[in-house]
């Protein structure tokens, strides 16, 4: 079962520059992942719950208690660009 | 032809737990910028979040005093998006299965009631603080963008109402109504201006009487609930005219600025709202029993309505008492004070007044100030007493939030103490009676409007200390007549 994916549009939201040959690849790798989830899909699933994680374990939480953060120099030293001690990135485009 | 607004809103609340939504790192809103952070918050790889506790009955207290259904299981999700405060490039959401649902919100707008349907609450995460450097601090105009990331995981509640709000004033009601909530329940500081609780409004018309909705614009960027309500009311007038000239109203978020008072397009792409979201891998489901939702909802504070009640029935008025309900902090003092005898309707228009006006001149907070139940209640026992004036009370409370002291010694330094012993009056209103024959004379054939003036003579001759209901008595008791 043939599955057709917009690979152009799933790079553009991944923000990667892909050039045509990658496109093709990458399009041709998606459908073959695609056309597995598909044949799962076409299963009679009525009355089966979804299964989001393989484990019946449930309520995980910790107490809200304060734990150690990292050091600030340390932190922005892994950055390319700081201003202060703030992260410096490039103008944010008018977009969300 | 007449159109009916329908407005619908979504509400995020910053919640002050100790520690943030899914690591350690302290939630604590003045620290140096970069320092409440760790490799969690910062979405460096292999990183695993884990839910903080508090947070979720935190979340079910909002819930449930927003009369929703808590859900037995709910799950986290991921919401995908690229924006620099957000280090992990998604926000963990949930989406699908949020933790409460299906509630409401009574309100009340200029007297009439109405009830506001609550879509759903769910958890998430704040993302971190960006700060735009450039001209005006406006994105188009930024050179460059500053983060801090001490925000990114603070956790944070999104409030979804139905589509059931019907003009400006009601919209701001609501969001009065859920501040107080949250301020009462103690799980938010809900400052509007510094946007530790935020909100955004759907907007659309439609022709009165008619079903279907009108195209809906999304409205951002409000910081008060004066602005919310001035934006909404732009927004209809904006929406009536382009329907009014045949036109046709452009789904888009819209950006208030408040100081041209006006709405402005924010350019958007289609595919930047495909968030693509699916479940969260790294956190399982949140499941609430009965025995646990039974503990947290026996644990609700008193919400807002419900103080507001009870303060109606100690006479106050209505714009008072709603003053009250919705700021906790300063209903507490207030029922500090009236517990111990004050006057109720005194102390509440003090504390709505000369009190909350100085909070705002000031930008301060009550507990910043040396105001509480027992120096209200020595006040207003002062003005019953008959040692002050209500003009000299509203002096002494001047002087007690300038921290001069307490409400006696206040009175006592700006020397404000009213002399009621009539010992005392009677030698100066003799005095006055004497040195004004005319004045005495039309009092004897009846002229009562002359007496105002006599008391205010005695004020003058008093440096304004004579206690004039007395002063009154006893000029009528000379004089006879009257």
């Amino acid at each position: 079962m043939p599955v057709e994916i917009d690979i152009a549009k799933v790079a553009r939201l991944a923000r990667l520059a892909l050039s045509e040959e990658d496109l093709d690849r990458y399009r041709e790798q998606c459908e073959v992942v695609l056309e597995h989830a598909a044949r799962v899909q076409a299963l009679p699933t009525d009355g089966v719950a979804g299964t989001s994680h393989p484990l019946p374990r449930t309520n995980a939480f910790r107490e809200d208690r304060i734990t150690e953060c990292l050091d600030t120099e340390e932190v922005l030293a892994q950055a390319p660009d700081r201003d202060g001690d703030f992260f410096s990135v490039p103008k944010i485009l008018d977009e969300q | 032809m007449t159109y009916e607004p329908v407005i619908g809103i979504e509400t995020h609340v910053e919640l002050t737990t100790a520690s943030k939504m899914f690591c350690g790192c302290p939630v604590d809103f003045g620290a140096p910028p970069n320092t409440n952070v760790c490799p969690v918050c910062l979405g460096l790889p292999g990183a695993l979040p884990v839910v903080n506790g508090r947070a979720v009955e935190y979340a079910m207290t909002i819930g449930l005093a927003l009369n929703c259904t808590i859900a037995g299981r709910s799950v986290f999700s991921r919401k995908n998006y690229f924006y620099p405060d957000m280090p992990k490039n998604y926000q963990i959401s949930q989406y699908e299965e949020p933790l409460c649902v299906d509630g409401y919100l009574d309100v009340e707008t200029d007297g009439t009631a109405s009830r506001v349907g609550i879509t759903r609450v769910h958890m998430e995460e704040d993302t971190g603080k960006s700060t735009h450097v450039g001209v005006g601090g406006r994105i188009a105009d930024a050179s460059h963008s500053l983060i801090d990331f001490n925000r990114a995981g603070v956790p944070l509640m999104e409030v979804v109402s139905e589509p059931d709000i019907r003009s400006a004033e009601e919209a701001r009601a609501f969001v009065a109504e859920l501040r107080g909530a949250v301020l009462r329940l103690g799980v938010s500081d809900a400052k509007l201006e510094e946007g530790s609780m935020r909100f955004d409004a759907n907007v659309s018309l439609r022709a009165v009487g008619a079903e279907p909705f009108g195209t809906k614009v999304e409205v951002k960027n409000m910081n008060s609930l004066r602005s919310l309500q001035r934006a909404l009311e732009h927004e209809i007038e904006r929406q009536a005219a382009i329907l009014e000239s045949g036109g046709e109203v452009l789904q888009e978020t819209r950006h208030w600025d408040e100081e041209a008072g006006t709405t402005t397009g924010m350019r958007s792409k289609e595919e930047a709202f495909d968030y693509r979201y699916f479940d969260e891998p790294d956190l399982v489901p949140v499941e609430v029993d009965d025995e646990w939702r039974t503990r947290v909802a026996g644990a609700l504070p008193e919400l807002p309505a419900q103080a507001r009640g009870r303060y109606l029935e100690m006479g106050l008025d209505a714009t008072t008492a709603g003053l009250l309900s919705n700021d906790v902090e300063v209903g507490l003092v207030f029922e500090a004070a009236v517990a111990t005898g004050a006057d109720a309707q005194m102390v509440a228009n003090w504390l709505t007044g000369e009190v909350t006006a100085l909070l705002r001149r000031e930008d301060t907070t009550l507990g910043a100030t040396p105001i509480d139940g027992s120096v209200l209640a020595e006040l207003s026992a002062m003005v019953t007493d008959g040692q002050l004036s209500a003009s000299a009370a509203k002096d002494v409370l001047a002087g007690v939030l300038a921290g001069e002291g307490r409400p006696a010694e206040v009175a006592a330094s700006r020397d404000l103490i009213q002399v009621s012993d009539a010992g005392e009056l009677e030698p100066v209103i003799d005095g006055v009676l004497a040195e004004n024959d005319e004045a005495v004379a039309k009092l004897k054939e009846g002229d009562e409007k002359v007496i105002g003036f006599l008391v205010g003579q005695v004020m003058r001759a008093t440096g304004g200390k004579a206690d004039p209901g007395l002063v009154n008595q006893i000029i009528k008791a000379r004089v006879g007549g009257g």
